[in-house]
């Protein structure tokens, strides 16, 4: 029985592992620089992270059903890109201009599951596929130009569409928290609470039973992947509001932050799952990082290093945990 | 030369769980030995010890009264002793050839020399399938064998070493007859060689044919030691039971209400023409042998096949199926065959694999309410007798008897009217399988219709009103059940007519 102990340990680790680290991190940057823990940082760093964990509930969405949404980044970039064009090329009101980001989401996710459903591609090369497929749509789109209000357009004239002052909210403090937060709540209600969370679940845990047990697996597999180029256009459009430009391939580097986000919630509270809540943690976590490691002068391109390790780290505590419990 | 292995006081733990405690076991070159208990007992771990898969058990190993050190396989290959296990692909390389396969030891061990001898490679590996007799080519891919050709490679690769003791875990759970009698004539090559040949299984007649002493086992405990010829086959049940054996099958009440299922003409892959009728409250058999396309026709009924045709019927109403959920709604489900991989979700909970079925009923605007989810599960749980610490419990740490309760009872909760179960008793040790019986015989007295999958002729005997026999696809015969005999259905099973 003496191996009883190191074990509990391990699971202590597993389940309270990430909160730990998060309090351990605000207790070392505090004491480093006071500044670290005001209310003004503080709320910098829920900013900092809302449209990657938006983005990332998204992944975590299709890691419930085991799948893998990869397309998710370039998927914001082309939702930014398509609601700014409408305000700024087009002159089109806030409704028509959210409608058509969230069309090509939906258009996205559909050809997605095609591949994924139909074709039987694995989700991760599909999503990979559709990923350069999209990140080519949006450039093409936008002429490889920053789109932005009052630029120069192709024939010399000036862009004379401007944003709607409604929409420029949706970056801004408290909206952009409170957008992340009732994403973050709605999915973890979802996932945990309803019917349709519970028949992800058993798909993600083992497709040919689920379907089996008369789980209509192919529509909730493209529920899945509508749900998660949803969000990441909702994750889009906030970025655009945020910086109230489409710059070339603003979504991109979303995609890693998002999927380092959504593995290191697996384990949060011992979930064992991926969910809305442990994704979240893993965004603050990491948001945390970044933000003290700025505060703390670490350059910039230095960040992913960090990033990466943590990333690391909390997949080898979730595989570590299945292949030893 | 005779050599005899002896395990003496053997012991091992896991946390939470002494798996052995003092297990004494001998076994000698030129003998076929049967190691049998039920799911649980401690045969399987017993072997992996000897194969020294475990190295922190306590006891000694003797060969030939001299005590051997076994803590890792290296060692227990060194010593001339092998397993070939029950998952057969785990062992394999499916993309390269047989010969690669059969001779990977050699290609491991030999990695000092920097070159393949590909010539000798071959030849070396054809001499050992000529030696078992097995026409197969040692440049065919892994792939594209079948499971008894693969075994047949593993038993192969075995002897390709010194091999003394072959250990075998239930070899025969996936073979047809013919691949299982073509088992069987390796095996007794090998005895012929002086090889011990260990056979784990929960067969007991192929037991009694092939073996010349058996061991039971029951809770991690040796309870008999018998020479095959001086025990009977209920002697054998009774020791791996600890008590006397029950009826094996319940007695029913024949029964036949209204035609609840009608199939005529089903045709899919692997499936012609199939007609076949299921009355209310009757249990109706669907036999032949391994491969007959059993499987193939439940599976065409509940809509896993896209390309069905034919015309089926549930209570007179014309139904047509493109899915499984779709047949689920209409009233008619399946207990798949291949528990893990199709009827449970081994990394769910207890609860959440009974309710699967039933989420929409314990749920409110698609909210579930986890209290109704809760008592339903637990009276479920009491309902079947599920042996689980609690309703918690993730299902991989379930008994085989116990999941396969689980894939039955999330149906029962559904109340389906047609329940095909596909062989229901496929690794479930001998207690569980009564329970699962009465399980049957309670659904078709509450009038439901239950086609009953299975090439286990007792359980066909036991347990059904009517049968049909299946032959390459096709319904080769009709028989009443009380009407005709093993024999009959064997002729019918094996394509007269």
């Amino acid at each position: 029985m003496s191996q009883k102990k190191p074990f509990q340990l391990f699971d202590f680790f597993y389940k309270y592992g990430t909160i730990l680290t998060i309090i351990v991190l605000i207790a070392v940057f505090t004491a480093l620089n006071p500044a670290f823990i005001s209310s003004d940082n503080l709320l910098n760093i829920l900013r900092s992270i809302s449209i990657v964990t938006i983005i990332a509930v998204g992944v975590t969405v299709s890691l419930a059903v085991n799948g893998f949404d990869l397309s998710v980044g370039s998927s914001a970039s082309l939702a930014s890109a398509i609601v700014i064009s409408m305000f700024v090329w087009f002159s089109q009101n806030l409704a028509v201009a959210l409608l058509a980001a969230f069309l090509g989401a939906i258009v996205i996710g559909l050809l997605n599951s095609i591949m994924i459903v139909k074709l039987k591609i694995p989700d991760m090369l599909a999503t990979l596929a559709m990923m350069f497929i999209i990140q080519g749509v949006a450039l093409t789109y936008t002429k490889g130009a920053t789109i932005s209000e009052n630029m120069v357009m192709a024939d010399g004239s000036y862009a004379e569409g401007t944003i709607s002052p409604l929409f420029a909210k949706f970056g801004q403090l408290p909206w952009i928290i409170v957008i992340m937060l009732a994403v973050v709540l709605i999915a973890q209600g979802f996932l945990s609470l309803t019917k349709h969370g519970r028949f992800m679940y058993m798909i993600g845990g083992n497709q040919e039973a689920a379907r089996l047990s008369g789980i209509p697996v192919n529509r909730y597999k493209v529920a899945a992947y509508l749900l998660s180029a949803l969000l990441a256009a909702l994750g889009g459009i906030v970025l655009a509001s945020r910086v109230m430009t489409a710059e070339i391939n603003a979504g991109g580097p979303y995609l890693m932050d998002a999927v380092a986000a959504a593995f290191i919630g697996l384990s949060v509270l011992g979930a064992g799952k991926p969910n809305a809540l442990g994704t979240f943690v893993g965004a603050v976590l990491i948001g945390i990082l970044q933000n003290g490691l700025v505060m703390m002068s670490v350059p910039y391109y230095a960040m992913d290093i960090v990033k990466g390790s943590v990333l690391a780290f909390a997949l080898a505590l979730t595989y570590y945990k299945q292949t030893h419990s | 030369m005779k050599t005899v292995l002896d395990m003496k006081k053997i012991s091992i733990a896991f946390p939470g769980v002494q798996a052995l405690n003092g297990v004494d076991f001998r076994a000698e070159t030129g003998r076929v030995h049967a190691l049998i208990g039920a799911n649980g007992a401690g045969k399987s771990t017993l072997m992996k010890i000897l194969s020294g898969a475990y190295g922190h058990y306590e006891g000694n190993l003797l060969l030939n009264g001299e005590q051997v050190e076994i803590r890792q396989p290296a060692d227990a290959k060194k010593h001339g002793i092998q397993m070939v296990y029950q998952e057969v692909d785990t062992a394999l390389i499916p993309n390269l050839s047989v010969g690669e396969n059969i001779m990977m030891d050699q290609l491991v061990n030999g990695a000092d020399k920097q070159w393949i001898e590909w010539k000798r490679l071959w030849s070396e590996a054809e001499a050992l399938l000529k030696k078992l007799n097995i026409p197969l080519s040692p440049k065919k891919p892994v792939s594209d064998l079948t499971l008894a050709e693969k075994q047949m490679v593993l038993i192969a690769r075995a002897i390709s070493n010194d091999c003394r003791f072959l250990i075998l875990d239930e070899p025969t759970a996936p073979l047809s007859q013919t691949e299982t009698d073509e088992l069987f004539r390796v095996v007794r090559d090998l005895k012929q060689q002086h090889v011990s040949i260990i056979f784990i299984s929960h067969r007991l007649p192929e037991l009694f044919a092939i073996c010349d002493d058996i061991t039971v086992m029951r809770n991690g405990e040796l309870v008999g030691k018998k020479q095959i010829a001086e025990t009977t086959q209920n002697d054998v049940i009774e020791m791996m039971l600890g008590r006397k054996m029950d009826e094996q099958f319940p007695a029913r009440k024949h029964q036949k209400g209204d035609v609840l299922l009608r199939v005529s003409g089903l045709t899919a892959r692997d499936v012609h023409g199939v007609d076949l009728t299921v009355h209310a409250g009757e249990v109706v058999g669907l036999t032949g042998l391994v491969g007959a396309g059993k499987s193939e026709i439940n599976k065409a009924l509940f809509g896993e096949d896209q390309h069905t045709s034919g015309t089926v019927e549930i209570n007179g109403q014309p139904v047509s199926f493109r899915s499984p959920h779709d047949a689920v709604k209409k009233g008619l489900v399946l207990v798949p065959e291949e528990r893990r991989r199709e009827g449970v979700f081994v990394s769910e909970s207890v609860l959440a694999n009974l309710t699967v079925t039933t989420l929409g009923a314990l749920a409110k605007r698609s909210f579930i309410s986890f209290r109704k989810e809760k008592e339903t599960a637990a009276a479920m749980i009491e309902r079947l007798d599920v042996r689980t610490p609690s309703a918690q419990t993730k299902v991989r740490y379930l008994s085989g008897g116990n999941q396969q309760k689980i894939a039955i009872g999330k149906w029962l909760l559904a109340e389906a009217d047609v329940y095909l179960f596909d062989e229901p008793t496929k690794g479930v040790d001998v207690g569980a399988k009564r329970e699962i019986f009465d399980l049957i015989a309670e659904l078709a007295a509450r009038g439901k219709g239950v086609l009953y999958t299975s090439s286990e002729m007792p359980e066909i005997f036991g347990m059904t009103d009517r049968m049909y026999v299946v032959y390459d696809g096709r319904i080769a015969a009709e028989k009443e059940t009380a009407h005709t005999t093993e024999e009959e259905v064997m002729y019918y099973s094996t394509g007269g007519n």
